[in-house]
């Protein structure tokens, strides 16, 4: 990672809790640490991946990150610009050059609007041009994301879950932003519609030097789209790396674990019996020391005590376990 | 499933007449509809005589010859008599379905979004509320307020709202987490305008099967506080007073005293629920094609 240049979007040790309240009188009792002091950052023209389990927070980040949850701790900074103690409408101009696609193509559209309106919306909402400019405008960003402009009257439901998610990315790139949150946004489609989709947002990444968040769980898909990868365990980043060193070489014992459980396509292949039992334990009350600890086949001592900080083992490239 | 029918952009009338063809029942709810509140709206032309006016000979006056559909005691003419009573029952049953369902969505959608103490607070009035039935509040009300034909309709919206208001907040706290929600915010939209395009037209569909249900029942109440002498003043006829009134009595003697008002409350209870149900469907586009 050079420093020569700022990067579009830094997150610096960033946490969001969500109190657990209880009783008549809504008392705190607890918090689920869903993010947990994170840090990275993006720069423009890169994919970031970011990776985990169900449930590590990895779209509490993507969603604190673009404030539409509000953090608890930490600061955003898009373009260098701090958006963390923004007021909603100062946030407003800004919101222009971020947007996000989500997972599920279904519920991300509302059913009762247009195709063609929902991907004007953004336009509107900003006042951009005047009403034809913006149709004009909708039948080119329909074009761009392989639909074709006559489609723009019909309703979300006469689309499939692929070519939802394009109007979905057609709807993030209205306002010509640099940088996308993209939630799982394959997920949730057929593996040959998936290759198309992923085509289409690096296509489009090359061609506006977009900066993606990529939100996975499924390695393959991030090993194929990401720069770097950044691996998240109960709310903390356990590794960051560039993806080529870090899918050669994992050295958290929890990467470690999630390539081995990437289904290899040829069976004759030998793989490294490595495997994590049990679940993710509760995020209201992690273990101590290092998170993965419980289900580390290499802990120690001292992991049950000791949090390992993330540090630099390479340039680029950071990994939080004492035995690295 | 992505045909070019639906590209062209239909007429108004060119959609009404689509939907009309797709829902059968909901042209029949219509035109019940309409007839009772053409009826209701010309009922002195329309009505064949004075309902006002007795006549001691014709008292109990079977149905046939100048009596349509019978005479009641006191030889009023009950078809003259219903159509006079389908402005006040119509009156009453839209007016307060509409009110109460305005101020109940209104008050849904409020808590809904705000929540925290607000919410907690309006729900604990709600429950309040609908502790206590519908009729026995129409009837506090109405004593206090006196007997009137807005203040029935007033007495009668009011015990409506905690149902539409519950029905309508249950909605939105779902709908609130939808992520075509979290999109909006995130292009910047105004929490008003996403509260008005896509929170409130998402809850249409079990308002208004709400609001067709209750438009039955709120004829029925209005027939017991009629009966019970705080609705409508005397006179004036409303179908729930014809059908109250003569219940007990004449149910052996005249039956058509009792058979003419419950078949028009039937009637337009039966109508407006296919026209619900039908706007719900022709209303969602999820439906078409």
């Amino acid at each position: 990672m050079t420093m020569e240049q700022t990067p579009l979007v830094e997150v610096t040790a960033l946490r969001k809790f969500f109190p657990i309240k209880k009783g008549l009188l809504r008392r705190t009792i607890g918090n689920v640490r869903a993010v947990d002091g994170v840090s990275f950052s993006i720069n423009a023209g890169e994919t970031l991946g970011l990776v985990g389990e169900s449930g590590c927070g990895k779209s509490t980040v993507g969603r604190v990150v673009l404030r539409l949850i509000e953090p608890s701790a930490g600061s955003i900074k898009i373009k260098g610009a701090d958006i963390t103690g923004l007021k909603r409408q100062d946030l407003r101009p800004l919101r222009r050059q971020m947007q996000i696609v989500f997972q599920d193509p279904f519920s991300s559209l509302n059913p009762r609007i247009r195709v063609g309106d929902i991907v004007g919306e953004p336009l509107k909402v900003h006042n951009v041009g005047d009403k034809k400019d913006r149709a004009d405008r909708v039948a080119q960003l329909f074009q761009r994301v392989g639909l074709r402009p006559d489609q723009m009257n019909n309703y979300p439901h006469q689309f499939s879950g692929g070519q939802r998610q394009r109007v979905s990315i057609a709807r993030a790139l209205a306002l010509d932003p640099g940088f996308i949150v993209a939630d799982e946004p394959v997920s949730a489609l057929d593996v040959s519609i998936q290759a198309q989709v992923i085509n289409l947002l690096m296509d489009l990444q090359r061609e506006r030097q977009l900066s993606y968040l990529f939100i996975s769980h499924n390695l393959a898909v991030v090993e194929h789209i990401s720069h770097r990868v950044a691996v998240m365990y109960l709310g903390r980043i356990v590794e960051y790396a560039d993806k080529t060193s870090l899918f050669a070489k994992p050295l958290h014992p929890y990467t470690e674990a999630l390539l081995a459980a990437v289904p290899l396509p040829d069976p004759s292949l030998k793989r490294t019996k490595h495997r994590v039992e049990g679940d993710v334990p509760s995020p209201i009350n992690p273990p101590s020391g290092c998170h993965f600890h419980p289900r580390c086949p290499y802990a120690e001592p001292r992991c049950k005590v000791e949090a390992p900080v993330l540090r630099d083992v390479a340039p680029g490239r950071q990994v939080a376990c004492h035995l690295r | 499933m992505t045909t070019n029918v639906n590209t062209m952009k239909f007429s108004f009338m060119d959609n009404v007449l689509y939907q009309a063809k797709r829902y059968p029942l909901g042209v029949a709810g219509a035109i019940i509809m309409t007839v009772f509140v053409f009826a209701a709206l010309f009922a002195t032309t329309v009505a064949p005589l004075d309902p006002f006016s007795t006549n001691a000979k014709a008292s109990l006056a079977k149905p046939g010859g100048v009596f349509l559909m019978g005479a009641d005691m006191m030889g009023r003419d009950v078809f003259s008599r219903l159509i006079h009573g389908a402005r006040v029952s119509l009156a009453v049953a839209l007016g307060a379905t509409c009110i109460g369902s305005g101020f109940g969505a209104v008050i849904g959608l409020a808590c809904g979004y705000i929540g925290g103490w607000f919410d907690l607070l309006v729900q604990r009035v709600t429950e309040v509320m609908q502790a206590l039935p519908l009729l026995v509040m129409a009837l506090v009300i109405t004593a206090s307020l006196g007997p009137s034909l807005p203040n029935t309709i007033i007495a009668i919206a009011i015990p409506l709202i905690p149902t539409v208001s519950r029905v309508v907040r249950s909605n939105v706290l779902s709908l609130r987490e939808m992520p075509y929600v979290e999109a909006a915010k995130a292009i910047g939209m105004s929490e008003w305008r996403i509260a008005a395009i896509h929170v409130l037209p998402n809850t249409l569909a079990p308002l208004i099967v709400l609001a067709t249900a209750q438009l039955g029942s709120t004829i029925l109440t209005e027939a017991s506080l009629s009966f019970l002498g705080l609705g409508v003043p005397e006179p004036y006829p409303s179908w729930g007073r014809m059908l109250s009134e003569s219940a007990a009595e004449y149910v052996r003697t005249a039956p058509w005293l009792v058979i003419f008002p419950g078949l028009a409350i039937s009637l337009v209870v039966f109508g407006s629920n296919l026209l619900g149900d039908a706007l719900r469907d022709a209303l969602d586009p999820r439906q078409r094609d």
